[in-house]
Parts: C-alpha cells; sequence; structure tokens
C-alpha cells in the first residue's frame, strides 16, 4: 500500500512541477480599422525575465516613437504582450493566442532561442511574419520564410569568441561548461569548439549544467583539475553570475567568457565581484559615441530609468525594421509583408546597419565587452567583423568611429579580421561615457 | 585524492539543504501519514523572507554576523507561522477524508504557494544579499571549502541537535512521539493533538526555512520555483532514509547530495553525463521502493488494512 501510494505521489508530484498557469496578456480593445497590431511575447516573469522586459521596453520605445510620428501610412502601431514565462510550451501557447484570438499582424519576439524555436511553426504556418529580435540560434529561421531575425547567429558569434580568446587572450586550452536545455547554449558550444579547434586550441572538457541545478561546483571542481587556459559558459545570466562565484570560489581564476545571454544588469547582483577578468559576445555596446547610439541610451534611460542592454537595443530595431518594412510593402498582407521584411537592406538600426540574407539572418559585427564589476558595466574591448563582410557592414553605427584607417583597410582585405582597440581611446571612450551617464 | 575531497565536499553541502528540508517531510509524514507537497516551497518561502528582512532591515549595506543571525531566526520564525497557517486552513478541514483528498489538497497548496509567489514577486530571479563574509579556506592541495559551506554545515548539526533535543527530552517531543505511535490513542491519553500536528508543522517549516536561508548565502540566486526541485529531492531523501524516521532523513539527504554530485564528478567515467544528477536522486527512489520499501533505517511495519 506504502509502495502504490508513494509511487502515485511522486507521479502527481511530478505534474505539479510541470503544470503551469496561463496568466494571460493586457489586451487593449480598440477598433482595428486605423491600427495596426503587433504581437509580443516574451518572458516578463520566467527565469530569463530580464531578457523579456528589456524586450518589450525596447519595443515599446520604438512604438512610441513610431506613433508619435504619426503611425506607419498613417496607421497606429497597436502591441498586445503575452507573457510566456520563458517556457516553451507556453510560448507556443500565447503566439497561438495572439494569432487566432488577438488576430495580430505581426509578431515580434523571443529572446531564448528555444522558446522561439517553440513558437515559430505556429506563425509559419497561420502565415504570420515573425521577427526574432535576439534568438540566435541558425534554427530559428530555418522554420520557415515567415521568420526573420535582426541579428547575428551562433556560429559568428561562438567563433568570436573563440578568436577572442585565441588571439587576444592567448589561450590554449579552454573548456566549456554549458546549459544542457538551451538551443542557445547547444549552438554556442558547437561553434566555439569548431573555431577554437580551428584556430590550434584544445577543448579539454564539454560540461553541461541544468538551470535547476542547485550548485555548479561539481562541474567546476571536474573543470579544474584540466586547468583550461580559458571557460566559456554559454549560458543566460541566472546561471551564469552563480558559476563564476563558485568557481572563483574554488580558485579558479582564469578568464570566464559568454556570450550575450549574460547581458542583464541582475548579473552584477548575482556574481559581483567574481565577474572580474571575464568577457562576453554582444550586439552593441552603449559606451559607443556614435549619436544614433547615444540618442536611443538617452531616450531609453528616460523612459525606463535603467540602462538598455543589447536585448533591448535589438527589440527597439526589430520593432523599427517591422515598421519600416510595413510601410515599403504599404500595408499588412501577410505575403507582401514577410517579402519586404526579408528584403530589408541596410536599415541603420542601434545595433549596426541592418540587411537581412536569404537565410533570413542579420549580418552585422559583434562586440566583445569586458566586465566590470566596481562599476557594473560591460567595458567596451574590440569589434569583431562578421566573415567575408566587408566595409560595407563594418562601418555602420556599430562600428567603432576610433576604428583606424588601417583597420578598415584590413578588414576589407582579409575576409576574417579582429580590430584591435588601442587602449588609449578605449579609455578615453570610458570616460566620456561616464561623465555622460550617472549610474 | 584532493578533487575526491572536493567533490564530496560539495556533495555534502547540498546534502545538509536536502536534510534540513526531509526532516520536515519526515516529521509530518511520521504523525500525519501525509506527504506535505507544499514543504518543498516553504523552503523557497523561507528563503523569500530572509530575502525580505534582510533587504527592508538594510543587512545588505551593512552584513553582519548579527544581521545574519537575525534574517535566519526571522525566516524561520515567518515560516513556522506560515506552516501552521497551511495546517489550520488548507489540513486540518480535510484531514478526517481520506488521505488521498488531504494529499491532493497538499498539491495544490504547493500550486498556491508557487505562484502567488510568482504573482507577487514576479519569476524574475532575485539576489539574496551576502550576509557574512565569503573567503576561502584551502584544506589541503586543491580542496577548499567557503566559509559559506562551512556555516552550512555547522548551522544544519546545529538544528539537527536542537531538534533531537525537543523530540527526546522536552514535554511536547514526547506528545510528538506519542502521536505519530497512534494518534488515536494519544487523543485518549488527553494529548492536544492539533496542537502536536501545528506545531510538527511549525518546526518543520522553520528547518525548511533555514534550509533557504542558508542556501542563498551559498547559491544567492532566488525564485519562486527553486522549491520543486530541491523538494522533490528532499522527499527523496526522506524516503531513501525511511518516511518517517528523523536520522533516516538526515543520511538520505546526505547520500542524495553525495551521489548527485558524484555523478556530475565521475559518472562520465562510467557512462552516466553529468546532466543525469536528478535522474540519479529519482532513480535512487525507484530502487529504494523496489528493494526496501521502508527505507534505509526505515522499520517494516504492517499495515493493517
Amino acid at each position: 500500500m506504502t509502495r502504490v501510494f508513494l509511487n502515485f505521489a511522486l507521479i502527481l508530484s511530478i505534474f505539479t512541477s510541470i503544470a503551469c498557469v496561463d496568466k494571460g496578456g493586457n489586451v487593449a480593445t480598440t477598433n482595428t480599422g486605423d491600427t495596426i497590431k503587433v504581437g509580443v511575447y516574451g518572458d516578463l516573469t520566467g527565469q530569463t525575465s530580464s531578457f523579456g522586459q528589456s524586450t518589450k521596453n525596447g519595443i515599446e520605445l520604438a512604438v512610441e516613437e513610431i506613433n508619435n510620428g504619426g503611425g506607419v501610412n498613417g496607421k497606429k502601431i497597436q502591441l498586445v504582450v503575452e507573457d510566456d514565462q520563458g517556457r516553451p510550451e507556453q510560448a507556443k501557447t500565447v503566439v497561438s493566442k495572439l494569432i487566432n484570438q488577438d488576430k495580430v499582424q505581426a509578431i515580434l519576439g523571443e529572446v531564448a532561442s528555444t522558446n522561439s524555436l517553440a513558437a515559430a511553426p505556429v506563425a509559419q504556418e497561420a502565415k504570420i511574419p515573425m521577427i526574432t529580435p535576439s534568438s540566435t540560434n541558425p534554427k530559428v529561421t530555418e522554420v520557415g520564410d515567415y521568420i526573420s531575425r535582426v541579428c547575428f547567429i551562433d556560429p559568428f558569434q561562438g567563433s568570436v569568441m573563440a578568436k577572442f580568446a585565441a588571439n587576444t587572450l592567448k589561450a590554449k586550452t579552454a573548456a566549456i561548461l554549458g546549459d544542457v536545455n538551451s538551443d542557445y547554449s547547444k549552438g554556442l558550444t558547437q561553434f566555439f569548439e569548431e573555431e577554437f579547434t580551428k584556430l590550434g586550441g584544445r577543448v579539454l572538457a564539454k560540461e553541461a549544467y541544468t538551470q535547476t541545478d542547485p550548485d555548479f561546483k561539481g562541474q567546476l571542481t571536474k573543470i579544474r583539475n584540466l586547468n583550461p587556459d580559458v571557460i566559456y559558459i554559454p549560458g543566460y545570466y541566472g546561471q551564469v553570475g552563480i558559476i563564476a562565484k563558485q568557481a572563483r570560489e574554488l580558485d579558479m581564476n582564469m578568464p570566464l567568457l559568454g556570450g550575450d545571454g549574460w547581458d542583464s544588469p541582475e548579473l552584477w547582483k548575482l556574481g559581483g565581484a567574481a565577474l572580474k577578468n571575464t568577457y562576453i559576445s554582444n550586439h552593441y555596446s552603449a559606451e559607443n559615441p556614435a549619436p544614433e547610439i547615444q540618442n536611443f541610451v538617452r531616450a531609453y534611460k528616460a523612459k525606463f530609468n535603467v540602462e538598455p542592454d543589447s536585448l533591448a537595443a535589438l527589440a527597439y530595431d526589430a520593432a523599427k525594421v517591422l515598421a519600416d518594412a510595413i510601410k515599403r510593402a504599404g500595408g499588412t498582407d501577410s505575403a507582401k509583408l514577410k517579402d519586404a521584411i526579408n528584403s530589408t537592406s541596410n536599415f541603420a538600426g542601434v545595433t549596426g546597419l541592418i540587411t537581412i540574407d536569404s537565410g533570413r539572418n542579420a549580418v552585422k559585427p559583434a562586440v566583445v565587452l569586458e566586465l566590470d564589476p566596481a562599476a557594473a558595466k560591460f567595458k567596451f574591448k574590440e569589434t569583431i567583423a562578421p566573415e567575408g563582410a566587408g566595409s560595407t557592414t563594418g562601418t555602420a553605427a556599430n562600428s567603432n568611429s576610433m576604428m583606424s584607417n588601417s583597420n578598415t583597410n584590413a578588414m576589407t582585405n582579409s575576409n576574417m579580421s579582429t580590430s584591435n582597440s588601442n587602449m588609449n581611446s578605449s579609455a578615453n571612450m570610458n570616460k566620456s561615457v561616464n561623465t555622460n551617464s550617472n549610474r | 585524492m584532493d578533487t575526491f575531497v572536493q567533490q564530496l565536499i560539495n556533495g555534502l553541502t547540498i546534502g545538509s539543504i536536502y536534510a534540513l528540508i526531509a526532516l520536515g517531510y519526515t516529521m509530518v509524514y511520521g504523525i500525519l501519514r501525509l506527504i506535505n507537497f507544499a514543504h518543498g516551497d516553504i523552503y523557497m518561502v523561507g528563503a523569500y523572507a530572509g530575502f525580505m528582512i534582510a533587504t527592508s532591515l538594510g543587512f545588505a549595506a551593512n552584513p553582519s554576523a548579527l544581521a545574519f543571525g537575525v534574517t535566519l531566526l526571522g525566516s524561520m520564525a515567518i515560516a513556522a507561522a506560515i506552516g501552521m497557517a497551511i495546517e489550520r486552513f488548507a489540513y486540518r478541514p480535510v484531514r478526517k477524508f481520506s488521505k488521498m483528498t488531504t494529499l491532493i489538497t497538499a498539491i495544490g497548496m504547493s500550486l498556491l504557494i508557487e505562484y502567488l509567489f510568482v504573482f507577487i514577486f514576479s519569476g524574475t530571479p532575485r539576489s539574496f544579499p551576502q550576509l557574512l563574509p565569503n573567503e576561502n579556506i584551502t584544506l589541503f592541495g586543491n580542496a577548499t571549502i567557503s566559509t559559506s559551506q562551512i556555516l552550512i554545515f555547522v548551522v544544519s548539526i546545529l538544528l539537527m541537535v536542537v531538534l533531537q533535543y525537543i523530540i527526546f527530552k522536552t514535554k511536547v517531543g514526547k506528545a510528538m512521539r506519542a502521536v505519530s505511535f497512534n494518534i488515536n490513542s494519544a487523543k485518549l491519553m488527553g494529548i492536544n493533538t492539533d496542537f502536536v500536528i501545528a506545531f510538527t508543522f511549525a518546526l518543520g517549516s522553520a528547518l525548511a526555512a533555514a534550509g533557504g536561508v542558508l542556501t542563498a548565502q551559498y547559491n544567492p540566486k532566488i525564485e519562486p520555483l527553486m522549491g520543486i526541485m530541491t523538494g522533490l529531492k528532499a522527499f527523496v531523501a526522506a524516503v531513501l532514509g525511511g518516511i518517517g524516521n528523523i536520522p533516516g532523513a538526515v543520511l538520505g539527504g546526505l547520500l542524495i547530495g553525495a551521489a548527485e554530485t558524484l555523478v556530475v564528478g565521475y559518472g562520465s567515467y562510467i557512462g552516466i553525463p553529468s546532466t543525469y544528477r536528478d535522474a540519479v536522486a529519482f532513480a535512487i527512489l525507484i530502487l529504494v521502493l523496489l528493494i526496501r520499501p521502508a527505507g534505509l533505517l526505515g522499520s517494516n511495519v504492517q499495515e493493517k488494512v
């Protein structure tokens, strides 16, 4: 009896852990005649909710600017925001709701690739264009021609960090600690390893964790034995802060490397001083003095009272790209709108010039940022241009104005180049930004 | 060797937390024959209570041992009160019905607490302020232990000693043992069983809250669903040790913690990927239920049907 009872209890308890609650979204009722309904879905209350909040903020700022400027083709954009709690199954549900109940004409979201991958087939099937601002896993846009993105993809992002490790940090060996349930993390692990090996480095160990792990010292102790030059941790901010902290507790003081998943104001609270000597690849640097970027940073700060992270910047760009495409398509006819989005070319966004390629991905340079826990800031380190992209994309708002001519030439000559920022100008830039931002 | 010791320390650290939570499962089961599924969430409530105390009293800015003590005891008191309230308003009214009714109420309670906290605090992970300085102490070779790990060991051992004292040396402890032996006879002997049950819930909840605050010092990320997995593992620990058996819960907790970490550290040598750490806990549960349903230290009592 006890045994049956306990078994039953266990099964029930597993159900409770996967049960989910639909929180519903905030739907404003208006006449759809003179508005364009755009659905936004993201993680507003889950494990990665800082991503969802930043994305929502970025989109809201863009839409406010568009509507204040008279809207698109005389119509205002109306947002319908849904929370997916960071769960793939919930992402699918809310996107179905956005399409079937709210009758949105386009969709913006998600950040986490796993969630975008869950929802994208729904949008594709309904033929509703979906732009993901910041899902970097290549599989996302492979779902179909209605799915596109305004960010670079993981083969590039992974190779950026591998190059930085091998060329700038002169690392010979690396260990990778990835999130086993995240497509984003799995992709980056693979691409980092490929590029790092190609550059002559050796990956000594590939360890994995899950987001619910109570601690990471088991994996870290294992890595410590191999004593790699760097550890690559392609995860999300909720875990990586703790991982950094526990690594330092184990006297592992080598550089830790990560991706855009680290970018969150919460990271500083979780990781603290342990984040010294860590570097991430990212989409843009808020320290970039280019006026497009600084105008955005100022407007964002004025509205939300926080510094925009790269997810906010990408979301802002995604909304602007969508508005631009609606304008070019002359309306929201889904096939025309899709074609307009996919033919976006040299759109000047905050995160650089956006050109959607044939794979419906944006080809853009990435920046490497150094974490400065004392100031809770990401400091610009260098820009790495994508393969095959000459100065056409390199000279976008994102590429640094301080980049010397010789470097720009080098970029056009070799199809793979790293433009090291020289230390003096980088220091100057930090100073000038610090005076602007009183954070 | 030092790596093995290091992994063992890592494992026993989380094992101690599992043990603290498992005690609550096992005590409530011992007395009511009820698996209190909301117990894992009390662990989370404890961490949040500590977070609220520490941030509202400004301990984040000036951490001290006193601040830690106040946070720990305060969160234990709050969790004890919540545990008693749950018992009073959710379980007591349905206690007279079948055990299944209470069990399902417990599952409902668990979901209610989780999503109430998502509603109030949102699911954003919060970072718990560091209240005691965290330093590393090198034991030998590469093996290190951090002060937050030592804190977990010391406080949990202390709490277990206190618990042992309460159960075996005090009047209310005697009453608890009597109720767990036979609730009806205990009632006939003039024991206020309602009080004893409420007290048991308070005690278990306080221990879980202590686990929550201690974990938060070690791994400062707290979020409303943090109690699900940890609670389940603590439940497995209680079953492994023999549910209803207090030393068994401690032993089970330490074993699960160690097994989990050793799987991460050495599992790949025998073909178990490190991400199977959760699966290992449940594999152990299934094995225990098959081979020794009463658990390691549990006695096989014939149930009257």
